[in-house]
């Protein structure tokens, strides 16, 4: 999973990076990285919905039902499981970023990549867990995934200013729950202002993972081995 | 609280299929109550229901003394179960499985290691308990999942088919465990299987389930007393033509037809197979084997049901319901 996000960073990333001026940035890939540490935080969060489908599949699912956890905690543990993977992911790009020579966060701001990161991940983990528990085929499950995840990555800015961006797009950005991660993320590691105000990116993304990992826990309770 | 288990009008629906139809049985603290019956039967289903992951279309069901609905954490905590299907983590040894089981079920780190040695031992696992699940066999995977189900000390115990598909050693040590962990731990029991000579061998007291219903329940031993005398088969071309005449003798107590057999009841069974196969020969007909053996749990089933237990499996009847049941898990 951790491939896709390092080649757009370096590919098209290093392809654009000569052609494409953003206004604000000194370079794409102080635009781009931001972007793709999103990406990276999305795709690993909302995939690691699967490890339901194979505790179903292998049965596993059944062992932990009939034991006496409540569901809702057996869901948190999914989640904060999930999302801590996606953010060490995430993590990684930021590094590998570093490294290729994009802008990195100041050391007092780090705090606040970190925060938009996990709230993220909580919020994309939710809706992953929310699918898996409705789905029963492990390879069905990153089909309907990808169907959700490409259009709300590519509808997000992660790739292009929102600002300069035509006027449909931007409706479709405005109701993307990425636009606003990406966006947080961005300007607390470039400190340019975003497209929204960073206190709306904080209260759309907590208020949408609120709503997934709600939704993610009444589905698992009705869940079926 | 008198009954480990006590269900009251337990029913379930998939659909149009009722597969566990107004169930009201009690089951006695120290039991070892087998559930016999065909694939398909219910048998799965009512276990479901009883260790609370299949919520019941109608009617309650107490086990340990707790309400399955209203209680389930309760119940939870006082039952321990082996899946039909494997449950156990693949990717864990023999060791963390356990671990993991202790964990979940609130033990501590000292309590869990002497249970896990314990129970280890119980399905003698003690030198592959540190390998991979994944190379275990299916019988010493069985064998994991009844000494995993045995950790947090239950009350009750199910086992759903708990010998389907081992080699009949395994199977043998599988049932010395279960009367093991009955008679030495203590713990109330409910089998499923479709084997007779598992019921019969095993339990109790033996509820003999047929399309959701409990359609007999005893002790194995009257049961089969019920048949009162020896069972004839008789293996004819054309039974059904054979039946009726049978039916019409004295000392014939019961014909039943299943496939190319004529199963009579009859008392004092080698006085009367001469005279059996001369009322064929007189009708023109050719005895192709002749048996005579006591009555068995297999028998029971066929008085009660009028077929077979084994002629089930693989009928299309009976795949439509295994599909449904399966789309259901």
């Amino acid at each position: 999973m951790i491939m896709m996000p390092f080649l757009w960073l370096a590919i098209i990333g290093g392809g654009l990076g000569g052609t494409v001026i953003i206004p604000g940035y000194e370079s794409y890939t102080d635009f781009l990285a931001s972007g793709v540490i999103g990406m990276a935080v999305l795709f690993s969060a909302t995939i690691s919905g699967i490890s339901v489908l194979w505790d179903k599949q292998f049965g596993f699912m059944k062992e932990i039902l009939v034991a006496p956890v409540s569901r809702i905690s057996i869901m948190l543990g999914k989640t904060l499981g999930g999302s801590t993977i996606s953010i060490i992911q995430g993590l990684l790009i930021l590094l590998v970023a570093g490294l290729i020579g994009a802008k990195m966060p100041e050391p007092a701001w780090f705090f606040l990549v970190l925060l938009f990161m996990i709230i993220l991940g909580l919020g994309f983990v939710g809706l992953g867990l929310a699918v898996a528990s409705k789905i029963e085929d492990p390879i069905a499950f990153p089909l309907v995934m990808n169907f959700i995840l490409m259009p709300l990555i590519f509808t997000s800015g992660a790739f292009f200013p929102l600002s300069r961006a035509p006027e449909w797009l931007k409706s479709i950005a405005y109701i993307n729950p990425v636009s606003y991660g990406v966006d947080g993320i961005r300007e607390s590691i470039t400190g340019v202002s975003g497209f929204f105000p960073l206190w709306l990116d904080f209260a759309v993304l907590a208020i949408f993972s609120l709503v997934t990992i709600l939704l993610g826990a009444y589905l698992f309770k009705k869940m079926k081995a | 609280m008198s009954h480990a288990i006590e269900t009251q009008n337990l029913t379930r629906k998939f659909g149009d299929l009722v597969a566990v139809n107004h169930v009201n049985l009690q089951i006695e603290k120290g039991e070892l109550f087998g559930l016999l019956g065909p694939n398909g039967a219910g048998k799965t289903t009512f276990i479901h229901m009883l260790c609370t992951i299949l919520p019941p279309t109608e009617g309650t069901a107490k086990v340990a003394g707790f309400d399955t609905h209203q209680n389930s954490d309760s119940v939870r905590a006082a039952i321990g179960i082996v899946f039909q299907d494997p449950s156990v983590d693949n990717r864990l040894t023999g060791r963390e499985n356990l671990d993991f089981h202790g964990r979940v079920y609130g033990m501590e780190k000292t309590q869990r290691e002497k249970r896990i040695d314990e129970v280890l031992k119980l399905v003698e696992l003690e030198k592959r308990a540190n390998a991979l699940v994944e190379t275990y066999s299916s019988g010493m995977r069985r064998r994991l999942e009844i000494a995993r189900g045995l950790m947090h000390h239950p009350k009750i115990m199910f086992l759903d088919e708990p010998t389907l598909g081992l080699d009949p050693q395994t199977r043998r040590k599988i049932w010395e465990y279960v009367q093991m962990l009955n008679k030495q731990e203590g713990v109330t029991v409910l089998l499923t299987t479709h084997y007779m000579d598992e019921a019969e061998y095993l339990c109790d007291r033996v509820g003999i389930i047929d399309y959701g219903k409990i359609i007999a329940l005893d002790e194995p031993e009257k049961l089969k007393d019920q048949l009162e005398g020896d069972i004839v088969s008789l293996e004819v071309p054309q039974p059904k033509k054979y039946a009726e005449v049978f039916r019409g003798i004295k000392y014939v107590k019961e014909v039943k037809v299943v496939g190319d057999y004529l199963y009579l009841t009859v008392t004092g069974g080698e006085k009367t197979i001469p005279k059996l196969m001369d009322i064929v020969a007189r009708r023109g007909g050719k005895v192709q084997s002749v048996g005579l053996r006591s009555p068995t749990l297999e028998d029971v089933f066929i008085r009660y049901t009028g077929r077979g237990i084994r002629e089930e499996e693989g009928g299309a009847k009976e795949q439509m319901r295994l599909w449904a049941r399966a789309r259901t898990r």
